[in-house]
């Protein structure tokens, strides 16, 4: 009984029905869940009006004003159509690959830390957490291929099987020269440090917060997360598990209706918490640009809405006018250059960090 | 400690289980979904434990990078499932004495750390509770067993290396591509404006 207690009390709040002390986590987690969805749909809409403007095209302007309801309309028309099973499939594994890739997707938002205390779970290893989510998401993908019984979703679940583990190499090193600089493997953490450290510091002009970001001092290391992360999410220019003119549509050849759905979902909200990522490691995730009133008069919820927008921009930009890689280039940016250059940044920073005692030290010193 | 406990036996059910489906199952992809589905429900058990680094690592490792070879390996390969279960008794008894050897050895450490905990003697490195183990193992790791850490690193690029030479083949007349040579050219040296003669060609 007092397991049950225990439990309804943390995930529900019941014995104060929510209200009081402590409101329980099933309440924030869907409340959570359901503002990423909304935002999802958004983004997807904004993708495709960038690409559209792009291409001088209008995109999609007829389901609510300027196209506002689209991606509802796709929602609907998606769950209403019907999945069609290959008959030679192995139908377990085909249904469950589309809810492993969305689940997990969804899962990593647990950590993020969207203003100062508003992550679901505010752990210490926050971001080996989303590591190791991210580094599960290939799963989705292989089990999708090879259970469509298919060429061309095997051949694209095979592409991007080894894009994903070669891209997460990168993403790793660059991940740990940030932590190197932080000192935690807390994401609050990682966003405090770049408040109470760093360039705008060291330059006598701490209000210019927007100097102190990892962004400037870790330059490279931010082009590299910042392509790293186009390929880890299959975007374009790196999206040769789906290339159309080849593979047709990649492993998601044989998915329809709220299966793909699901792919598409996970797609986009792997894709928002890259850009997420990259506001946390590298942006200086909820805090101000200048720490001087007229700015930190907005939410930090704001400025970080902001800030993702501004990296899914980029992203979308580069979808738009950057030509598909060729596969031996695309493994030859990932192992030759980045890999390389990560690797020595990694040694650098490090040495850097040892011989002149810069860093957070977890905000211990 | 209700609920900790309760997560301890719903991890250990799904870990053993599927460890069971990972030798039962017919298809052998089928037996590698249910080992990394072990080793996610094994890095529950080391969360709860209290060692949520080494849990996330072993999911960073095992099933991030050496699970996803090991899918692949497993899916490319040209098998025939029936013919797969046939040589299955004749293996049986090497496989139940193998495993009872497991079980005795497992018996007797527990019940030894049981019966006597002071037979395994005082944890070489005491642990500091004040810190996150994170840094806890950073501290360990990188000052009392550097050396250890950094030859056991040895051995895997060694490793990574010899799996290198054994497989890459310098064949003769392959054209190979260098990036750099085709990166530097320019227009001057690609190509040859040529006026013709109308009627003539080249």
């Amino acid at each position: 009984m007092e397991f049950i207690a225990a439990a309804l009390n943390y995930l529900l709040g019941i014995p104060i029905l929510g209200w009081g002390t402590e409101v329980g986590f099933v309440y924030k987690a869907v409340l959570f869940l359901l503002a990423l969805l909304i935002f999802t749909a958004y983004i997807l809409l904004a993708d495709r009006k960038i690409w559209a403007a792009v291409q001088v095209r209008r995109g999609p302007n007829v389901v609510g004003p300027f196209g506002l309801l689209q991606s509802f309309a796709d929602l609907l028309k998606f769950v209403f159509k019907e999945p069609v099973i290959p008959a030679s499939s192995d139908k377990v594994v085909f249904f469950i690959a589309p809810l492993v890739t969305s689940v997990l997707a969804l899962s990593a938002w647990v950590v993020i830390p969207i203003n100062p205390g508003w992550a679901l779970a505010n752990i210490n290893v926050g971001i080996l957490y989303i590591f190791a989510i991210s580094s599960l998401g290939v799963y989705g993908i292989i089990m999708a291929g090879w259970a469509s019984n298919s060429k061309y979703a095997f051949l694209g679940a095979l592409r991007s099987a080894a894009q994903m583990v070669s891209y997460e190499v990168s993403i790793g090193f660059v991940i740990i020269t940030v932590l190197l600089c932080v000192g935690s493997l807390n994401l609050t953490d990682i966003v405090n440090a770049q408040y109470e450290m760093g360039l705008a510091h060291v330059l006598g002009v701490p209000w210019l917060t927007f100097l102190n970001w990892f962004w400037l001092p870790l330059f490279p290391m931010f082009v590299i997360f910042f392509i790293s992360a186009l390929a880890e999410t299959n975007r374009p220019p790196f999206d040769l598990p789906e290339a159309e003119s080849e593979l047709v549509a990649g492993f998601m050849v044989e998915y329809s209706s709220t299966p793909y759905l699901l792919f598409m979902l996970g797609e986009y909200i792997s894709i928002q918490l890259m850009c997420a990522m990259t506001v946390i490691l590298f942006m200086g995730g909820w805090a101000a640009p200048v720490d001087l009133p007229p700015f930190t008069w907005i939410p930090g919820v704001i400025w970080f809405i902001l800030k993702l927008c501004l990296v899914f921009f980029m992203f979308a930009m580069v979808k738009a006018f950057v030509p598909r890689y060729r596969y031996d280039q695309l493994m030859r940016i990932g192992w030759k250059t980045f890999l390389p250059i990560s690797l020595i940044m990694v040694v650098v920073v490090a040495g850097i960090l040892q011989y002149t005692g810069w860093g957070w030290h977890g905000g211990t010193m | 400690m209700t609920l900790a406990l309760f997560f301890f036996y719903l991890f250990s059910i799904v870990v053993v289980a599927s460890a069971f489906m990972v030798i039962a199952s017919r298809n052998p992809v089928h037996s590698v979904l249910f080992l990394i589905l072990t080793f996610v429900n094994a890095a529950g058990l080391f969360m709860l434990a209290g060692a949520e680094f080494l849990a996330l690592i072993l999911i960073v490792v095992y099933v991030g990078a050496v699970a996803v070879l090991f899918l692949f390996v497993t899916m490319m390969l040209d098998v025939d499932f029936a013919s797969l279960r046939t040589g299955m008794l004749q293996y049986a008894p090497i496989g139940v004495v193998i495993g009872g050897i497991l079980f005795l050895e497992l018996l007797l450490v527990g019940g030894s750390y049981l019966m006597a905990p002071t037979i395994s003697g005082a944890p070489v490195v005491p642990i500091d509770q004040t810190i996150d183990n994170t840094r806890a193992l950073g501290q360990v790791i990188y000052t009392r067993y550097v050396f250890l850490f950094q030859g056991a690193g040895a051995v895997l690029l060694v490793a990574m290396v010899g799996a290198i030479v054994l497989t890459l083949q310098h064949k003769p007349n392959v054209k190979r591509q260098d990036a750099l040579k085709q990166s530097t050219r320019t227009r001057t040296e690609a190509t040859e404006l040529v006026k013709v003669k109308t009627g003539q060609g080249l």
